[in-house]
This record gives C-alpha cells, sequence and structure tokens, in this order.
C-alpha cells in the first residue's frame, strides 16, 4: 500500500478535525451548558418526576456521552476506508 | 447460613476465580506483559477498561457523596463519564496507532527528549500512587467490615492476590481478571438497587426508579426526597450547587482532563489490535461505565430518603433510640454511624443543624455499604456487595501498579539506564519492579500518610494538569518543544500540588496549611480537589509560551506526528519509525 498524498493526508485530518468540532460543541452544550451553566433555566421544565437540568446533571448527559464516542467511532471507521480505498 | 459465612463463601469464590485466571494466563514475552499481546477484543478491553477505571471510590463512595450533595454530586457523574469522549476523541486512537507499550515512551518521543519522558515518568508516579493508596484502603476497610478481620490482614490478603496475578501475567492477567471483576462489581451495584427501586416505585429499572413515583402515591420520589431534605433544613436536593457554579464547572472539568490523561486508563487502549478497535473499545468501556453511573444517583436519592424515613419514622417523631434497627448497630461499631443524644430525650434528632442534630456522624461509604441492609435484602445481596467492593478496589489497584512498574522497568531502565538488557532482562525486570510497586502500596496502606482520604479526586487534578495537556499538544501540533513539554509539565502539577498544599497543608500535614483550609482564600472560590483545571489550563499557557522562544522541535517529530495521524490503513507508520530508538531524535 503507498502512502496517501500530502493533500489527501491534508484532508483526511481536516475532516477528522471538522467532525471533532462538531461532537465537541455536543459534548459542552450536554455536560456545561445544560447540566451546569444553563441547569436553572432547564430545571423549570420536568421529565416524569426530573427537574430537566439535574435530569442532564445527572442522566442525560451520560447517555449523549456514550452515543458521541460509538458515533464518531463509527464514521471515523467510514473515513479510515474512504481513504485507505483509494490508495490501494 | 449466617451472613459472615456466606460472605466468605461469596468473596472466596471470587477471589480463586481471580487466581485461576492468572494460573492460566502467564505472560511470556514483554508484549504480554505491558500490552496484553496487543490482540484484545474490543468489547473485552471496554469491560477490563471499566473494571479498571471504577475504583472503590466509584463502587464505594460515588453514591454517598451524591446523597448527601445532591445535585453538586453530578460533578462526578459527568466529569468521570465525559473525560472518556475525550480519552476515545483525543487521546486513545492516536496512542495506539503510535503503538509502543508506554505513556511516558510517547511523550519521550514525541517531545525528542529523554528528560521530557523521565519528567513525565515521575507525573505518572506521583498520579498512580495518590490513587492506588486510596485502593489498598478500600481493600482493608471492605475486608474489616465484612469479613470481620483486621485491617492489616485484609490488606496482606489483597495484597497475595494482587501479587499472584499481576506479577505473574501482567497486563495478560490483569486484563482477564478486570473482565471477571467487572461482571461481579456490576452485579453487586444493580442488584441491591433494582430491589431498592422496586420497594419505593415499584420501577424495576432504578433509572427510571428515581424519576418515577413513590409506589401507592402519585408523588415524584425526587418532589419528595425534597421535601423532607428542607422541612430538616438541609439545601432542596435537586437545586443544591457544590459551592458555586464556577467551581463546579472547574471541578467537572477537572475529572474530565484526569480521566482523559490517567496512564493506566490509557495503556488499556494499546491491548487492542487496531486504531479503529481503540476507539470503538472506549465507546464499549463507556457503555460498561455508564450503566453503574446512571445507576449511582438512583441509589443516591433513595438511599438519603430512606435514610430519613429510619430517622424520623413519622414527621416530627424522630428515631427512638431503643428502637434502632439492627444494621445501625451494625455500623455503629465501624465508626461511620454515631449518634449522640444531646437532649437526653430518648430519640436522634436528625437536621441540618449544628448544635442539635444528634445523627453526628454518617459515613457517606455507607449510603452503598449498609444500602442492602436498609432495604432488608437478602444476606446474599450482601455478600454480593462485599465481593464487588473489593473487585473495584483490586481491579483499579493492579492497574494502577502495572502502570507504575512499566514505567519503571520499560521508561526508566530499558529505555534510558540500560538500552542494551535483553527482552528476558526486561521481563524480569518488570516482574521485580511490579513486586515492589506491591510490597510499596501495601505500605502505604498500612500507613497511610495524612493525605489519603479523599485522593482519589486529587490524583484526576494531578493527571489533569500534567499529562493531559503534553498528550493533546503532542498530537495536535507540531510546534511545541521539547522544552516547552517540560516547563508545562512541571508548571502544571507545581501549581496544581502548590494550591493543593497551600489549603490542606504541606503533604496534608495539618497546621501547615499557610493560607488556611477555608474558602474564603480559595482564588476565585475553586476548592483545591477542583484545581486541575486550572493546573492544565497553566501547563497549555507555558507550554506554548516557551515553545514560542526555543527552537523549533526537529523535522523527525513532524514525521512521527504526520504518522499518528494518518487513517489506519495507510502503511505511514510502522515502517519508518519503529526502528528509532526512543527519546532520540528520528
Amino acid at each position: 500500500m503507498p502512502n496517501l498524498t500530502p493533500e489527501r493526508a491534508k484532508e483526511y485530518w481536516r475532516r477528522n478535525i471538522a467532525l471533532m468540532s462538531k461532537l465537541l460543541v455536543v459534548w459542552f452544550v450536554v455536560s456545561f451548558g445544560c447540566g451546569v451553566l444553563l441547569v436553572d433555566v432547564l430545571n423549570q421544565f420536568q421529565i416524569g418526576g426530573y427537574k430537566l437540568g439535574f435530569w442532564f446533571a445527572q442522566q442525560g448527559a451520560i447517555y449523549v456521552f456514550v452515543i458521541l464516542t460509538f458515533y464518531y467511532a463509527r464514521r471515523m471507521s467510514a473515513l479510515d476506508d474512504e481513504f485507505s480505498a483509494d490508495d490501494t | 447460613m449466617d451472613l459472615k459465612t456466606l460472605t466468605y463463601l461469596v468473596v472466596g469464590a471470587s477471589f480463586s476465580l481471580y487466581v485461576g485466571i492468572a494460573l492460566w494466563t502467564r505472560a511470556v514475552t514483554t508484549k504480554d506483559f505491558y500490552v496484553a499481546g496487543g490482540d484484545i477484543h474490543p468489547v473485552l478491553n471496554g469491560m477490563a477498561t471499566a473494571a479498571d477505571w471504577m475504583s472503590a471510590a466509584s463502587f464505594i463512595s460515588m453514591a454517598g457523596m451524591i446523597a448527601f450533595m445532591g445535585y453538586g454530586g453530578s460533578v462526578f457523574l459527568m466529569g468521570w463519564t465525559g473525560g472518556f469522549v475525550l480519552l476515545a476523541l483525543f487521546v486513545a486512537p492516536y496512542l495506539r496507532k503510535y503503538g509502543k507499550f508506554t505513556v511516558p515512551e510517547f511523550i519521550g518521543d514525541r517531545y525528542y527528549s529523554n528528560a521530557a519522558r523521565a519528567v513525565a515518568v515521575i507525573c505518572l508516579i506521583i498520579c498512580s500512587v495518590t490513587y492506588v493508596i486510596g485502593q489498598m484502603k478500600g481493600v482493608g476497610v471492605a475486608f474489616s467490615r465484612f469479613l470481620e478481620v483486621d485491617y492489616d490482614t485484609g490488606l496482606y490478603v489483597g495484597m497475595v492476590i494482587v501479587f499472584l496475578y499481576a506479577v505473574l501475567g501482567g497486563m495478560k492477567s490483569i486484563t482477564y481478571t478486570q473482565i471477571a471483576q467487572y461482571c461481579v462489581l456490576i452485579l453487586a451495584y444493580t442488584i441491591p438497587a433494582i430491589f431498592i427501586s422496586l420497594q419505593l416505585t415499584g420501577n424495576p429499572v432504578p433509572q427510571l426508579g428515581l424519576g418515577g413515583t413513590i409506589i401507592g402515591s402519585d408523588v415524584y420520589l425526587l418532589d419528595r426526597l425534597d421535601q423532607v431534605v428542607t422541612e430538616l433544613g438541609f439545601k432542596q436536593y435537586t437545586t443544591d450547587v457544590r459551592i458555586s457554579t464556577l467551581n463546579m464547572f472547574a471541578f467537572t472539568l477537572s475529572l474530565m482532563l484526569g480521566t482523559a490523561g490517567l496512564p493506566h486508563v490509557i495503556v488499556r487502549f494499546f491491548t487492542v489490535r487496531r486504531v479503529k478497535d481503540a476507539r470503538s473499545s472506549a465507546g464499549w468501556a463507556l457503555v460498561f461505565i455508564a450503566i453503574l453511573y446512571t445507576t449511582a444517583p438512583a441509589v443516591a436519592g433513595m438511599a438519603r430518603l430512606n435514610l430519613i424515613e429510619t430517622m424520623e419514622p413519622q414527621r416530627g417523631q424522630y428515631l427512638a433510640i431503643d428502637k434502632r434497627p439492627q444494621w445501625f448497630r451494625n455500623w455503629e461499631k465501624t465508626g461511620l454511624l454515631a449518634f449522640d443524644d444531646k437532649d437526653g430525650d430518648g430519640r436522634i434528632r436528625y437536621n441540618a443543624s449544628n448544635t442539635d442534630n444528634e445523627l453526628i456522624t454518617v459515613d457517606n461509604d455507607i449510603m452503598v455499604l449498609a444500602n442492602p441492609e436498609i432495604a432488608r435484602l437478602p444476606n446474599w445481596v450482601i455478600a454480593l456487595v462485599a465481593a464487588g467492593g473489593l473487585a473495584a478496589a483490586l481491579s483499579t489497584a493492579a492497574g494502577l501498579l502495572l502502570a507504575i512498574a512499566s514505567a519503571i522497568s520499560h521508561d526508566l531502565l530499558k529505555g534510558m539506564l540500560r538500552p542494551r538488557i535483553s527482552e528476558r532482562q526486561e521481563l524480569l525486570a518488570s516482574r521485580i519492579a511490579m513486586s515492589f510497586a506491591v510490597l510499596g502500596a501495601g505500605y502505604l496502606g498500612l500507613h497511610p500518610p495524612g493525605f489519603a482520604a479523599g485522593t482519589v479526586a486529587l490524583a484526576f487534578g494531578l493527571a489533569a494538569s500534567s499529562i493531559f495537556p503534553v498528550l493533546i499538544m503532542g498530537i495536535f501540533t507540531q510546534r511545541v518543544t521539547r522544552e516547552g513539554a517540560i516547563v508545562g509539565m512541571v508548571a502544571g502539577i507545581g501549581v496544581t500540588l502548590f494550591y493543593v498544599f497551600q489549603h490542606k497543608g504541606i503533604m496534608f500535614i495539618p497546621g501547615t496549611a499557610f493560607l488556611g483550609t477555608t474558602p474564603t482564600n480559595w482564588f476565585l472560590g475553586i476548592e483545591p480537589n477542583a484545581f486541575g483545571a486550572v493546573g492544565a489550563l497553566v501547563n497549555f499557557v507555558v507550554a506554548f509560551g516557551v515553545s514560542k522562544f526555543t527552537a523549533a522541535p526537529p523535522q523527525a517529530v513532524a514525521q512521527l506526528v504526520h504518522s499518528i495521524r494518518a487513517p489506519d490503513h495507510s502503511t505511514l507508520t510502522q515502517n519508518a519509525l519503529v526502528a528509532a530508538p526512543s527519546g532520540q531524535p528520528l
């Protein structure tokens, strides 16, 4: 297998960074955003017996974290395949 | 069968399992010893990572801390899970791609300097030793409470078990025992939670039960909890902020960065075959962790409610001393629960007041450990909780000890002092280093230094301020230099330690806290345990600053950075870099 050309390697890295940045925004919003900074605002709403801000801090953020990690793994595998397919 | 016999049986069975695994998996090569042969299935590695990382603090203490902090306890929940997102995105895949054995080794190569590697080893040892003391204590305490043996005896038994599998099998045995330990600890955590949720809310899923209504009524459990705690003068459970919003922010961030920078967790991702596996493995680890972490708030809220209802069986009528339940008497013996009938009315008043509250000690740890007894669950559940607590402590201790041992044998000895030793000699050296690490940890467990209580959060702060930033800068920039990294690490960990010492005492010796232990002198109102986030910031700023004024890294570093960033299937990595001796310009 030949190496990626420098342009292709750059493109791969650019897309990786773009994906990471998006996910990092979500990561920040669900934990520091909904769970800490906006907690009082969200606490005006309820889901079941949970105040919404409290729910994010003790449940919701964790569920979103799990989804984020798997989503990243899946998207990166696809990206890896895309960039190695045209190499071989 | 009585509880003690049953506990001996359950704990004995779990220990035989761990020893059996140790005898079955032996490390033959250094690759076995450091990275379990590098061929662990990502789901299994996820399970092992979960056990590696969830310590006695997660299992025994966390729910209790949340129970008494309410909403403020969320910092542990978000911090200790959110860090895995950082680990999965920013650290694990690239270090796996780099493809060697230890974290300091990467730092030495990326920063083309044995000095950087040595500083990383020192930071690693400071973080890991801080962390391991808590685990050894956890082992001793669990033994003495459940098996009614001496604390010391319990500690020796724990040391022998860890010694057997960690020294013989290194990472290989540790991996398989951690998988078994995960199964034990997660059963031990969720089964009592399910029972208690059923009792209180009729819902078998604790995560839903906490948001549900109290059985036989249409009052939400959390509303009831808010009501009873405020009636007793405590702050409202669901909105009780820990010190300040800024402090909660810093504390959460500190735990997150620490999670992504603790070497014993990072090396777990060296044991899978491909970079792809490292990414998905982090996801699985988080799933396995999330099972416990989403259950913990339910355990916390329900245990708090149960405690209050025990203390105040009818509104305004506190628990009569001669009517206190058996579990109450049992836990009094351990000193974790104590009352003082100040007004001599024969009842134990419980409220938030400093003056007339008569339940003078309720240790956090009781909320998990005594939970099955409070809920009158069968004895086998109590025995299982004992085995679970031990599994959590032992699995984390083994992972930490391996990180310490490989830093000594691989980074210090093979990497710097005696590069010419053969693989067999290195393997022997790593076993010897491991033996000393076990003995050292045991010694610290027997003679815990003053700071042993509550050190786990500190270990995260130290990792956040020293190792995490240099890894991130090493992967995501090429400009940060050897000098920048070294000064950055020293500044980051230095600032954090200094801040902790000035408020909690030098080496935690009481009376040496020269700036006072009270919040009035805290920088921006940030508590010492949350200061790792500030230390990390200092590390980043100093490293970038120093790099501006020092010569750019050699060309080979650019090559290394390119190679770890390249897609998995590309051949950029292996050929060019494997041959380069670590710590020297490639």
